[in-house]
């Protein structure tokens, strides 16, 4: 379970969060939405221990991630997978050592069952003939992919996605997120998610909070924000599903803001 | 009043970096000394940092033994002692010029591309991949790069000394036409093992410097390309310079 508590953030002038409070049950996946620019990424790094708040807590099954030591926070990220807006894949290294790295450095694994499982978990994300490949080889999509598996390799128990269909094409962003779908069924890990392809996101998601200037607008199920009378919510909504001009007199007028 | 708030807000920015670097450098030599050591990584580290740059050193060394061997020749020949050009292309080069022109060229070819590595991989995210695994990316990425260092430059900073002297030779004895025994005679004469040990003192603490000037560069770059090409900048200019004086402090508090 990960729950947040009050966190603050500043970068110099600029104040990222502003007192965000929310909680991800075991075994849900929860999708933060909003603007760019409105602290998204800034929770997820909290989360995994990669920022430190100006205030505020993170507790991950009940321990405050800011106050592990080094040992107890490397214990704690070996449970957790983090899919990087970039991939964040190693450049020197291939696709299939880059998916093993994790495996190879953190557990004591023989290389036939590294190899064995990174190949399962290649095969699983659709790239099963690109091991051999570099990052500066494969396209957009395919580092996506390699960066999921390579997150998903040691079967974490908490998953957060920083925007993983971000600049790719429609046709592959549906396929990656219809994979983080049936990954979740099948491992069944407790998940944050970025990302602004709602009418998908939507579809795998148990809870939806969006963010605005920092704080927290709305929390619900996806049905409940699609229903949200908020005028911010709404056009927001609204224009992340691309829904035709025609189609917004379903919403009331005086609460609208275009 | 906004001059000295800024003033100040500049003096603290100051210390504050000042104080991450010093705190980079007790980091790093703390995971030096405790395993485990990401033994690949340090090889490849060799490889870069000394192999690699064997050949640069080599031409290096042999230009400067080459110069010192001419310029030492006229001089000397004015006080009439044109029969200690050996000994004082040795010692030059022993003392000051192998260390220090190794560990600029050094700087140059190696430093840049450590600081334009690792400053890359923290600009896509990949230390922060480190991280999130459970690894500590002080051993992957900086350790192997600084004991590297501390090994490679002693050996680079003898191999440009060896290469000085010979050069020096090719210029005083085959073309100046000082003897073979005298060129190498004196110098075993005036050259005390202290100078030498003078000398790997300095190319150690040289490759102590590049080393950790040049990761933590990287490893705290600003944002985008832009951040990578100051950093590597400052890097090589920030390393550059400190070389030069600590090759001061070093000549004149030491010995």
């Amino acid at each position: 379970m990960i729950k947040i508590e009050n966190l603050y953030k500043s970068f110099e002038d600029l104040e990222v969060l502003r007192g965000v409070s929310l909680q991800v049950e075991r075994g849900e996946i929860l999708a933060l939405i909003g603007g760019s620019g409105h602290g998204k990424t800034v929770i997820l790094k909290h989360v995994a221990g990669l920022m430190k708040p100006d205030r505020g807590n993170v507790y991950i099954d009940g321990k405050d991630v800011f106050r592990l030591s080094r040992d107890e926070l490397e214990q704690l990220r070996s449970q957790l997978g983090f899919l990087f807006q970039s991939g964040a894949l190693f450049s020197s290294l291939t696709v299939f050592d880059n998916v093993a790295f994790p495996l190879r450095e953190k557990t004591r694994l023989s290389e036939q069952e590294i190899r064995e499982k990174v190949l399962a978990a290649l095969e699983q994300v659709g790239l099963g003939g690109a091991g051999e490949k570099y990052p500066a080889q494969i396209s957009g999509g395919m580092i996506k992919r390699t960066a999921l598996a390579r997150s998903l390799v040691r079967h974490p128990g908490i998953m957060l996605f920083d925007e993983p269909t971000t600049g790719l094409d429609p046709v592959i962003a549906h396929t990656i997120l219809d994979l983080i779908k049936s990954i979740h069924q099948d491992l069944g890990f407790t998940g944050m998610i970025v990302s602004h392809e709602l009418a998908r996101v939507f579809q795998i998601v148990q809870k939806v909070v969006m963010l605005h200037d920092g704080v927290i607008l709305f929390v619900g199920t996806p049905e409940e924000i699609m229903a949200s009378r908020n005028p911010i919510v709404r056009q927001f909504i609204t224009e992340a599903l691309s829904i035709p001009s025609s189609a917004r007199g379903n919403f009331p007028r005086d609460e609208r803001t275009d | 009043m906004t001059f000295i708030r800024k003033l100040g807000a500049l003096s603290l920015m100051g210390l504050r970096r000042t104080g991450r670097l010093g705190l980079f450098l007790v980091k790093t030599f703390i995971f030096a000394v405790t395993p485990p050591l990401k033994f690949s990584q340090f090889l490849k580290q060799i490889q870069f940092i000394g192999f690699q740059s064997a050949l640069v050193i080599f031409l290096t060394g042999a230009f400067t033994g080459m110069v010192l061997g001419l310029q030492g020749y006229y001089t000397l020949s004015r006080f009439g002692s044109a029969a200690l050009l050996g000994p004082m292309v040795a010692l030059s080069l022993i003392k000051e010029l192998g260390p220090v022109l190794s560990a600029l060229m050094v700087t140059g070819r190696a430093g840049s591309a450590m600081t334009a590595e690792i400053g890359i991989m923290r600009i896509t995210e990949q230390i922060d991949a480190i991280e999130l695994m459970g690894l500590n990316p002080f051993r992957y990425l900086v350790v192997p790069r600084f004991l590297a260092g501390i090994l490679a430059l002693p050996l680079l900073t003898a191999i440009f000394d060896v290469v000085g002297i010979f050069g020096g030779y090719l210029i005083g004895v085959k073309l100046l036409g000082i003897g073979e025994g005298t060129y190498f005679g004196e110098m075993a004469n005036y050259v005390r093992v202290r100078d030498v040990i003078e000398g790997i003192y300095k190319s150690l603490s040289f490759g102590v410097l590049i080393t950790w000037v040049c990761c933590y560069k990287g490893y705290y770059v600003g944002f985008g390309a832009e951040g990578v090409s100051k950093a590597t900048t400052q890097a090589v200019v920030l390393s550059s310079v400190l070389v030069l004086f600590w090759d001061y402090v070093l000549t004149s508090a030491l010995f």
